[in-house]
């Protein structure tokens, strides 16, 4: 049987591991990003100098051959459904009995005057590495457009080599939609220690062209100009499915699939950024663009395929990120203003970045979720307090399990704890606080 | 003011190497008969004839006839059968210091204190602004840079450690003036005139210190990395190079404490367990520590904090690789091939160092120059010095910092960091913690883990690190972008593995 996978980001490549390890069919894993299959996420390293491309490859070359997934670089033009083949740019065509999709986002663009200028780009693919790096000399100011994880990175990639940035933000504070004001003030403030310009509730109307096809500036809604030579736009990204338009596949904003990551199509799968979930699991969006989703759709995919039919479980949400120099975990559920019924305690530390917020339910006090901001804490402890509905005092007093900073680390479990006694009424206190000499054995 | 220190760090280059050059050198009968020994003297006078009273300005020519004096002797000595009267001490060098009679010579103290001021000044205008950055992690640009990324100043500056290093161990009398300007500090400390060891501690330390600053500059977000960093210098600064010559200046046998066998090779070689045991007890003292540090201490310690309590913590070369080498750390070969070289070339060292050691024992105390008649334990053990002791951990070692890496001798060579691995992997409490599944695969733990160490497969998978070379050093933990990683000592059965 031949498993034909479009796409080799983490989607196409956890499925085509998967089915590997268990079953002898043909597994061939079409792109035409990249040869061998690299860490998206690392893009920006590269351009900073962190890494080398090379060392952005998850799995060294020879591991493809030595397990028998091949690897085409080759870019799908079309797919014939009915007689199950696929045609590539070169004219070449490929017969699949089974399909996997797992090709990922484009960013968007919302049809802005001047979108399409040289130096206008967002930053998904190795393709958008390779543009900026070709023109990075030419930038002395970018503009970056959008709030949101991939605008701050941009913001990073660019300072870092001494450029000018102008971070235009449409809402009224960094990524508030996800998160609650505190959090999102925070890193509105260390965005500005980093010398970056950023400008909320500010939106573009037009990209100037400078006669040559290159952007020379922005023009804003308000009319003003800002001269630039870079504009990166960052303002979300959507399935890229252009290319399964008007066939039989049916998609809305994504490819549709059911709970087993079927489509409408027998034999054909999709997983990764470019699914649309038609019943996605409680707490989940429909669309979920996030590394270790796609991670588990592609070990589920392959249970699917080999026969053991399995439902597309991500479990309690999580996800983490890197705001410059502030790491940012979250565990279950913490929307940006509470729902009814919810609260929030949150603490911050007054002299570092530093702050968690524990969102839980009123009645019962159970905790759904937090954030963490400058410490960093256990999944699987949290996992566990919020599929137990662990109540927030009972987390509170354990909260030193969950720490999983590096040792010698200021903890700060009793200043949170007491921040909660004063707020609260409370007069809790921390357990399993080893001292003295035992405290050497941890 | 980062480039006015590289200009003084420049300067200061320059000016040492320059010292090779400025001086003159005048032998004289009463210079040699004041250096070696009576019957020495008697037979080198005759080879030396040509040079005396006779002022030479060229270092290399000036102890190279030394040199082939002593060899020539030796032959005349082999020819007429007297082989036992050989001449082993290195009179090239210590008769070229002695004989040094120009501006190197006569002005010590001014040129040590010109080329090392420049130099530490130098060096701290170059780090010390890095304070007016964010505290972060601070990689940018690594590998566009042409010293770190195995470019043409990564492999000029490989070039010169290693030419150092040669130098050092082949042809200590070539860098005679360089000792010479040493003399001071050294007669401060130990009350002699100084060894090309001294002037290699010494070098070794100033590494260590400046080096240090940088990283503690560098990592100053980071506890973990400051205490240890602070710890590696401390160990380098009281243990490895005070210690010694405080010792030494107390007529007691020198010793570096924390150094154990089988990194210090020589511990077992009779001359070393003689002039301990003329030590009386503290000589005593320091042989049965000795024992202890790699019976007792590294299976117990190792058992409860990994091998990382002495290879980034206390050890002498973890602690140049940590600080001098830090600059290098990404240039690891990452690859499984290497992580197979690996395993099979640190144990072999491990597997030669116990042979060559318990030979060693064996002739001391049987008095048998060979084991079972066949292999000379005295060859064993030049062997060893010459391959091990010198080429691998010194001129590879370090001299490979710009090409391979800053751990090249701690991952493939080191016979005490097998040790250390073995009980690490087999049992101890010690692992990296992967955190769930945060991980985004990113890479950044495996390029700068500095051992080679592919720690994103492992993190990845959601699965712990326990691997035998990993020395603790942190840095991927520092470097993760979603907190995945963490060093952790606990219940070795929750080593998720």
């Amino acid at each position: 049987m031949q498993i034909a996978i479009i796409g080799n980001g983490i989607s196409g490549i956890t499925a085509a591991r998967y089915l590997r390890k268990d079953s002898d069919h043909e597994i061939t894993v079409i792109s035409s990003e990249t040869d061998y299959f690299f860490s998206r996420t690392a893009l920006m390293y590269i351009y900073m100098g962190h890494m080398n491309y090379e060392h952005t490859k998850p799995f060294e070359d020879w591991f493809w051959e030595k397990n028998k997934i091949n690897l085409l670089n080759r870019h799908v033009e079309e797919v014939d459904f009915d007689h199950k083949n696929l045609r590539f740019s070169n004219g070449e065509t490929f017969a699949y009995d089974k399909l996997i999709l797992a090709t990922g986002s484009s960013p968007n663009k919302f049809g802005w005057p001047g979108q399409d200028l040289r130096r206008v780009q967002g930053l998904y693919s190795y393709q958008d590495l390779e543009a900026l790096q070709s023109y990075s000399d030419e930038i002395e100011t970018a503009v970056i457009v959008g709030g949101g994880l991939i605008g701050i990175e941009l913001a990073e990639m660019l300072k870092s080599k001494g450029k000018e940035v102008i971070f235009l933000v449409r809402e009224a504070s960094f990524w508030n939609m996800v998160l609650p004001k505190e959090e999102s003030e925070m890193i509105n403030q260390h965005i500005l220690e980093h010398h970056i310009d950023l400008r909320l509730e500010t939106e573009i109307a037009e990209i100037l062209d400078d006669g040559q096809g290159n952007v020379k500036g922005v023009k804003l809604k308000d009319e003003s100009i800002i001269d630039c030579q870079f504009v990166g736009l960052t303002v979300g990204v959507h399935p890229n499915i252009s290319f399964l338009k008007d066939t039989k596949l049916a998609t809305e904003k994504g490819i549709l699939v059911n709970e087993f990551l079927e489509t409408n199509i027998p034999d054909v799968y999709a997983l990764g950024d470019c699914v649309q979930h038609q019943n996605p699991p409680p707490g989940r969006r429909p669309l979920e663009q996030i590394w270790y989703t796609g991670k588990i759709m592609g070990e589920t995919i392959a249970k699917t395929i080999l026969g053991d039919k399995t439902t597309y479980q991500p479990g309690v949400f999580y996800n983490s990120a890197k705001f410059l120099d502030i790491e940012y975990q979250t565990y279950g559920a913490v929307p940006a203003t509470p729902e009814e019924g919810t609260e929030d305690f949150y603490w911050q530390s007054p002299v570092e970045h530093k702050l968690v917020r524990i969102h839980f339910k009123k009645d019962t006090k159970a905790v759904t979720g937090v954030n963490t901001f400058g410490i960093r804490m256990r999944q699987g402890i949290w996992q566990n307090w919020i599929e137990k509905e662990t109540s927030v005092e009972e987390v509170l007093i354990n909260l030193g399990k969950a720490n999983f900073d590096p040792e010698f680390f200021k903890k700060h479990e009793q200043d949170i704890i007491e921040a909660y006694n004063e707020q609260y009424g409370a007069s809790l206190k921390l357990k399993n606080k080893k001292t003295g000499l035992m405290a050497i054995f941890q | 003011m980062k480039n006015t220190g590289i200009f003084l760090i420049l300067t200061a280059l320059v000016l040492w190497i320059a010292l090779l050059f400025g001086n003159t050198y005048k032998l004289t009968p009463e210079i040699l008969l004041e250096t070696a020994s009576q019957e020495h003297a008697d037979l080198l006078r005759p080879k030396l004839e040509d040079l005396f009273d006779q002022e030479h300005s060229n270092v290399f020519s000036f102890s190279s006839s030394i040199k082939n004096a002593i060899t020539e002797v030796n032959k005349e000595l082999d020819a007429e059968g007297k082989s036992d009267q050989k001449i082993y001490d290195t009179y090239e060098l210590s008769l070229t210091k002695a004989a040094g009679d120009g501006l190197v010579s006569n002005n010590k103290g001014l040129l040590f204190g010109l080329v090392f001021s420049l130099l530490v000044l130098g060096a701290l205008m170059f780090i010390l602004p890095d304070l007016n950055l964010l505290p972060g992690i601070k990689n940018d640009g690594i590998f566009h840079h042409p010293g770190t990324s195995v470019k043409w100043l990564g492999i000029i500056l490989g070039a010169l450690l290693i030419i150092f290093y040669i130098l050092l161990y082949f042809f200590p009398h070539f860098i005679a003036n360089w000792i010479i300007v040493l003399d001071p500090l050294s007669n401060f400390m130990n009350g002699n005139k100084a060894s090309q060891w001294f002037l290699y501690g010494f070098l070794y330390t100033i590494a260590v210190l400046v080096m240090g600053i940088r990283m503690l500059v560098k990592y100053r977000h980071s506890k973990y990395q400051m205490i240890r960093t602070g710890s590696v210098m401390f160990f380098q600064l009281i243990f490895a190079f005070m210690i010694p010559e405080i010792l030494t200046k107390l007529n007691m046998p020198s010793a570096d404490l924390k150094n154990m066998w089988p990194l210090d090779y020589s511990f077992f070689f009779d001359y070393r367990i003689d002039q301990k045991i003329e030590a009386g007890t503290l000589g005593i003292f320091m042989f049965v520590w000795g024992i202890i540090l790699f019976a007792v201490g590294v299976p117990v310690l190792t058992y409860f904090y990994g091998k990382r309590w002495y290879c980034s913590w206390v050890c002498g070369c973890g602690g140049l690789a940590e600080t001098l080498g830090d600059p290098f750390r990404q240039l690891s070969n990452k690859s499984l091939k290497a992580w197979k070289i690996e395993r099979w070339m640190i144990h072999a060292v491990l597997v030669f160092a116990v042979i060559m050691t318990i030979g060693v024992i064996y002739t001391y105390m049987s008095g048998n120059s060979a084991i079972f008649g066949v292999i000379d334990t005295g060859t064993l053990r030049y062997y060893y010095g010459f391959a091990i002791g010198s080429i691998f951990s010194g001129v590879v070692g370090t001299g490979f910092y710009p090409l391979m890496g800053n751990r090249v001798w701690c991952r493939f060579g080191c016979p005490l960091a097998a040790y250390l691995g073995i009980v690490q992997r087999f049992k101890s409490r010690f692992r990296i913690t992967t955190n769930g599944g945060q991980c985004i695969s990113c890479g950044n733990c495996s390029t700068y883990c500095e051992q080679g160490i592919d720690v994103r497969w492992y993190a990845q998978r959601g699965q712990d690190i326990v691997r035998s070379s990993c020395v603790g050093c942190g840095v991927c933990s520092a470097v993760c972008p979603r907190g995945v990683l963490n060093l952790e000592n606990g219940p070795e059965a929750s080593r998720n593995i």
